[in-house]
């Protein structure tokens, strides 16, 4: 072991080596590796941030299907009342028109029974003196007994 | 692998010689023979293996860690890339565990030390044979391949990381701050000498610890597996193999270490006391 030159050149060596991995190897890949640490960073903040506006949205559309659901119980009440309205009035309408068809028929018969009595009463002097020339085997004078008829036939 | 014309121990030493070029006082200027011509040169000699190989792992890693850098992409990592991430964020974290100042140039550094440590260690788990005998076969005589084997590669880091060590030492503290860390301290102010002195040998201790922790345990470490691949060729995978799984811990290890200790001992230099 023969300290000589050598030593010398290696320290020469040593020091262009470490220079040159200073300027062209140690730079580019800490770079790298810094940046490659900054991807990953913001890669896991967007995954967080995601999940954070999953959880939101998911809020979100719960309380939207709660307000729906409130307002179509809502609608559906109000068209249950409504068609509660509707059937009352029908049933309104259809009592109002059975009155109004009875009424029509009860002073129809009663226009009939008027009329059979008045035809009645226009025959039943006819028919009682008739009757009564039966009876007593005579003729009556209409004539003479038309106001006593007639009396009789009013009070039919 | 001892062949029949060379004693055990002209193998082991031949296995433990570096390429020398240098300037040899009788020969002039050329590759050295023998470890003795190698030491015969002095200082101004040059081992062309341990420069060869530990240039050529540095600047694979810088290649191939380059490469990947450019193509880096923040979306889905590839497999390579993925496997560059792990470990620069492994030194990342080991640096902001250690380290609480802002300086850019601490976590590549320490990136460079723990990668291209460990690639110069690695090599310890090619065959010891293998490499030298190729070159032996293209005519070079000595060819050391695990370069933190040798005390100046580990000694060269360690030598620049001392020269950090102070550099940031004065420029945090500047030069009567760092003066008065190594005298009024930990002793009071009368014990200035004592302070001085035992500051400067810790200081001192740093890179030496530094450098020799890490030869020590490479150079032991190949050469066991020298030693091993003394024994007859049927026995040898009984004891390389097993050694070879535990020496992958410890290339780690120690690549860890001196990185860890070059943050520790860079931590301290910005420590203002």
């Amino acid at each position: 072991m023969n300290i000589n030159l050598t030593i010398i050149g290696q320290a020469i060596a040593f020091f262009i080596f470490v220079v040159f991995c200073m300027k062209y190897v140690w730079p580019p890949i800490t770079g790298a590796l810094a940046e490659r640490k900054k991807k990953i960073a913001e890669g896991l903040d967007a995954a967080d941030r995601a999940t954070r506006d999953l959880h939101l949205a998911q809020e979100k559309a719960t309380a939207n299907l709660r307000e729906s659901k409130l307002e179509a119980a809502a609608i559906i009440e109000q068209a249950n009342k409504r068609a509660s309205q509707i059937i009352d009035e029908a049933k309104e309408q259809a009592r109002a028109e059975a009155d109004r068809v009875k009424a029509a028929a009860q002073a129809e018969i009663e226009q009939d029974v008027n009329r059979a009595k008045e035809a009645l009463r226009a025959q039943v002097a006819t028919l009682v003196v008739a009757g009564a020339e039966k009876i007593l085997e005579t003729s009556i004078d209409e004539k003479a007994h038309a106001q006593l008829l007639n009396k009789l036939a009013t009070e039919l | 692998m001892a062949s029949g014309t060379v004693t055990s121990s002209e193998y082991i030493s031949h296995h433990l010689t570096n390429l020398t070029f240098g300037n040899h006082p009788v020969e002039g200027w050329k590759l050295a023979e023998s470890a003795g011509e190698a030491a015969a040169m002095g200082f101004w000699a040059i081992n062309v293996d341990t420069m060869l190989w530990s240039v050529g792992l540095g600047v694979f890693f810088l290649w191939f860690f380059g490469k990947v850098a450019k193509a880096a992409t923040a979306g889905v990592p590839g497999n390579t890339q993925n496997f560059i991430e792990t470990i620069i964020e492994f030194v990342d974290d080991n640096v902001r565990s250690i380290f609480h100042y802002k300086n850019p140039v601490i976590a590549p550094l320490s990136l460079t030390i723990f990668v291209w440590v460990f690639l110069m260690n690695l090599m310890d788990l090619v065959p010891v044979d293998w490499l030298p005998y190729i070159a032996g076969q293209m005519g070079i005589h000595f060819m050391k391949v695990v370069p933190t084997t040798d005390v100046n590669a580990t000694g060269g880091m360690a030598l620049s990381v001392f020269a950090l060590i102070v550099y940031y030492s004065i420029k945090q503290k500047g030069v009567s701050g760092f003066m008065k860390e190594l005298s009024f301290q930990p002793l009071p102010k009368i014990f200035m000498p004592f302070n001085l002195f035992l500051e400067i040998v810790g200081l001192l201790a740093k890179p030496v610890s530094l450098a020799l922790r890490l030869f020590g345990n490479m150079y032991a470490g190949e050469m066991i597996f020298i030693l091993i691949a003394l024994l007859p060729f049927w026995i040898q995978w009984l004891l390389a193999v097993p050694w070879a799984i535990f020496h992958i811990l410890i290339i780690t290890l120690q690549a860890f270490i001196f990185m860890v200790l070059t943050i520790v001992y860079l931590a301290m230099a910005h420590d203002d006391h």
